[in-house]
């Protein structure tokens, strides 16, 4: 990198420069070829395009604008249980994801405030947690599906069991680096248990937990789309699978693009919640 | 049937269940019940005098009795009539699950074609990924029935890979309607003999797609353990993993198969009907506690099922059938593949257009045969270990009894006989003798 300082509009005409770029090169590489020849006409009509004009299976940016459009223009539509509008699959998206979610962070917050506070909790329970935390979501669904028995529960424990993790790590990590003095300080001042714990731990270790919370939903919105995928119903990775059923890549990529739009939304909102208790010295 | 029941009480409210428990609902009671709430409603009438009644019923017994009133009460007719109401429904709101494939026409358009409101249900049709949610969502009574492949309902009832419930097959949904389909490369490989290495894609464990792909692959001399490589992928993913290169070719539901052709990435190479012709594949299936807690509502259902099943049967409806089903709520496939799988007049993929009348079918009756063949192919292929009682089991399952009253009621024409001979191969397959068919095979694990 060259040293000095950039001008302010430069970064966004830059982005918008990378967007055509690969906008076009797109568009290029899926290019329509001519038709086949020599295909029995009767024949033809029984074959998709892919199969009988060598047209690119890849849609081209168009198509997902297209597409992009009608689902911007009726968000909400409902033609039956398995056929309804994106922003009713997002919907039950975040609901699954944001229960999972809070309920993590209720159990994870306390948790790692326990395994903080007290070396000892944290050195007896860390072997259980170095063993579930690389375990893969999907990993617990068939366990969740045989003893919860219900689908939309199972999914959101496997947002619960993976959501946990980062949140608990960092609580504890934030809890066990307050410094020394502070809560010398505290200790001086005679101050009870629960208000050291509430107006010195708490603040001090604020920002270490909120970039839990945000490593945590980041992987919940991830988690969520292959859960759904797997069990089916409803939610955008339900969105995704049934379009990969018809083999329908427009409809697929629009899927990704919401789930990266919604994703980076989740992100934002708590890095400015996490922001809002950042301290300095 | 004993009488500690008082079938005959006036007291008792016939239509629902009797009350002793004893024989709430049995497998096969859905007919006889009916018939003996008939015959019950006629003697009330002949005989107003209760003490009289039992008298009569105590001297004579209740089958001469039924039988001199016969001879002058049309009973059979009664009881026809009386099939047309089946009485209060104790859950019309139903969940029914089913796979994205034209297996399952009949149970995803009773829905959008009003079959299930033509019998007072409200049916809520839910598309499910694979079968192994099918069974998951079913066995935690997530759905109330289900669309599932034959096999299963066995699988589930025996506890194999599986918790064992009883389950139970009021309707086959189709026969045929099955193909291998083959990838491009492999267009000059046609003989199965030269497939040893293979990579196949089989929709479960317990499908007759397995059964029938093993059974092929063994006719031609390979081990399908050992020689070729049978993966599971559900029915939905097979195009996908076809054109990813993740298999060779699959023996696939429709119009899976059809997908695979219309997208120009595989052949059809031969239709399940050139293994077996009339073979089963997909049910309709629920829960015998299901039965037994609403009896009405499940006659109600297996009606509109079986109706269904007639209507699909027909030729001439197959085109409107497959509008009805194309769609993102149910199958979301391209409505002229659809079309194709299911009018039979088809694009192979080797460039021509074949015409197969016969390529699906819809028969809902449940053959015992048909159960007897599948306990044998799950010995075959060492999913089934010990000994079987092979009629007992398939008997429970198949509620051929009962699909034939429903059947005659609806004005279908049902088989007189549970069981029949059939060809798989050339080979003929008698359902009295199944431990020496089993015993026939060079290539088995049992």
């Amino acid at each position: 990198m060259m040293q000095g300082r950039h001008p302010n509009w430069a970064a966004p005409i830059l982005s918008a420069v990378i967007l055509v770029l690969f906008l076009a090169a797109w568009q290029l590489a899926v290019h329509d070829t001519s038709p086949t020849a020599g295909m029995d006409p009767e024949y033809a009509k029984l074959m998709g395009a892919a199969a009988n004009t060598g047209k690119s299976a890849i849609p081209t940016p168009w198509d997902v604008a297209v597409k992009l459009w009608e689902a911007v223009r009726h968000p909400f539509y409902d033609h039956g249980p398995n056929d309804k509008g994106l922003g009713i699959q997002l919907g039950y998206s975040l609901l699954r994801v944001l229960l999972g979610f809070g309920l993590a962070a209720i159990v994870a917050i306390p948790a790692g405030f326990l395994i903080g506070m007290s070396p000892l909790a944290g050195a007896a329970l860390n072997p259980f947690i170095q063993v579930l935390k690389p375990v893969s979501p999907l990993a617990w669904m068939p366990l969740a599906l045989y003893t919860i028995k219900d689908s939309n529960i199972s999914a959101i424990f496997v947002i619960f069991i993976c959501a946990i993790w980062p949140m608990l790590m960092n609580t504890a990590f934030g809890v066990a680096g307050v410094r020394r003095e502070w809560l010398n300080v505290a200790r001086t001042l005679e101050v009870s248990a629960w208000r050291r714990a509430i107006h010195v731990i708490l603040p001090a270790a604020a920002p270490t937990i909120f970039t839990g919370m945000r490593i945590s939903i980041g992987i919940a919105w991830l988690v969520i789309v292959a859960a759904e995928m797997l069990v089916g119903g409803t939610g955008i990775g339900y969105f995704v699978w049934n379009q990969w059923n018809n083999l329908s890549l427009a409809d697929i990529m629009l899927g990704i693009l919401l789930i990266g739009l919604v994703g980076m939304a989740l992100d934002r909102l708590l890095g400015l919640a996490a922001s809002a208790v950042t301290w300095r010295e | 049937m004993s009488f500690q029941c008082e079938m005959f009480d006036p007291s008792v409210v016939h239509g629902q269940s009797c009350g002793c428990g004893s024989h709430a609902v049995s497998s096969n009671s859905g007919e006889a019940r009916l018939g003996e709430v008939v015959r019950s409603a006629v003697l009330r009438a002949a005989f107003p005098q209760a003490a009289h009644r039992r008298a009569l019923l105590k001297s004579l017994g209740a089958a001469t009795l039924g039988a001199a009133l016969s001879q002058f009460f049309p009973l059979e007719m009664a009881t026809a009539l009386a099939a047309d109401a089946p009485g209060p429904l104790e859950k019309p709101k139903l969940k029914v699950g089913f796979i994205p494939i034209t297996c399952a026409s009949p149970i995803i358009m009773a829905q959008p074609m009003g079959f299930y409101a033509k019998y007072g249900l409200d049916v809520e049709v839910i598309k499910t990924a694979g079968w192994a949610v099918v069974r998951d969502k079913s066995l935690n009574h997530e759905y109330d029935a289900s669309h599932m492949l034959s096999p299963m309902p066995f699988a589930i009832s025996l506890g194999l890979g599986s918790v064992q419930q009883d389950w139970q097959i009021p309707a086959i949904e189709n026969i045929n309607g099955q193909a291998i389909v083959l990838s491009n490369a492999l267009k000059d490989r046609r003989d199965p003999k030269t497939w040893k290495g293979l990579r196949f894609g089989s929709p479960f464990d317990f499908s007759m797609h397995n059964y029938l792909l093993r059974y092929y692959l063994a006719e031609a001399g390979l081990d399908p353990d050992t020689d070729v490589q049978i993966r599971v992928i559900p029915p939905p993913e097979m195009v996908a993993n076809l054109r990813a290169g993740n298999i060779d070719g699959f023996l696939g539901p429709d119009p899976v198969n059809q997908r695979a052709v219309f997208d120009g990435l595989g052949f059809i190479h031969i239709l399940s009907r050139d293994i077996w012709d009339g073979h089963p594949c997909c049910s309709f299936s629920t829960s015998k506690a299901f039965i037994a807690e609403n009896p009405n509502t499940f006659l109600a259902l297996s009606r509109a099922i079986i109706d269904a099943t007639g209507y699909a049967n027909k030729a001439e409806n197959r085109k409107e059938i497959a509008d009805a089903i194309a769609p993102a709520n149910y199958l979301n496939q391209p409505p002229i593949v659809v079309e194709q799988a299911l009018t039979g007049v088809f694009a192979d993929g080797l460039g021509n257009v074949i015409q197969q009348k016969l390529r699906a079918g819809f028969d809902p009756f449940p053959w015992e045969s048909f159960g007897v063949w599948i306990l044998t192919q799950m010995q075959r292929w060492g999913q089934l270990k010990g000994e079987v009682d092979y009629a007992a089991v398939a008997k429970s399952v198949l509620l051929a009894t009962d699909a034939r009253t429903q059947m005659e009621g609806l004005g279908l024409v049902a088989p007189a006989s549970n069981s029949k001979t059939f060809v798989v191969m050339g080979k003929t397959f008698d359902p009295s003798k199944p431990a020496e068919y089993l015993a026939s095979f060079p290539i088995r694990r049992s």
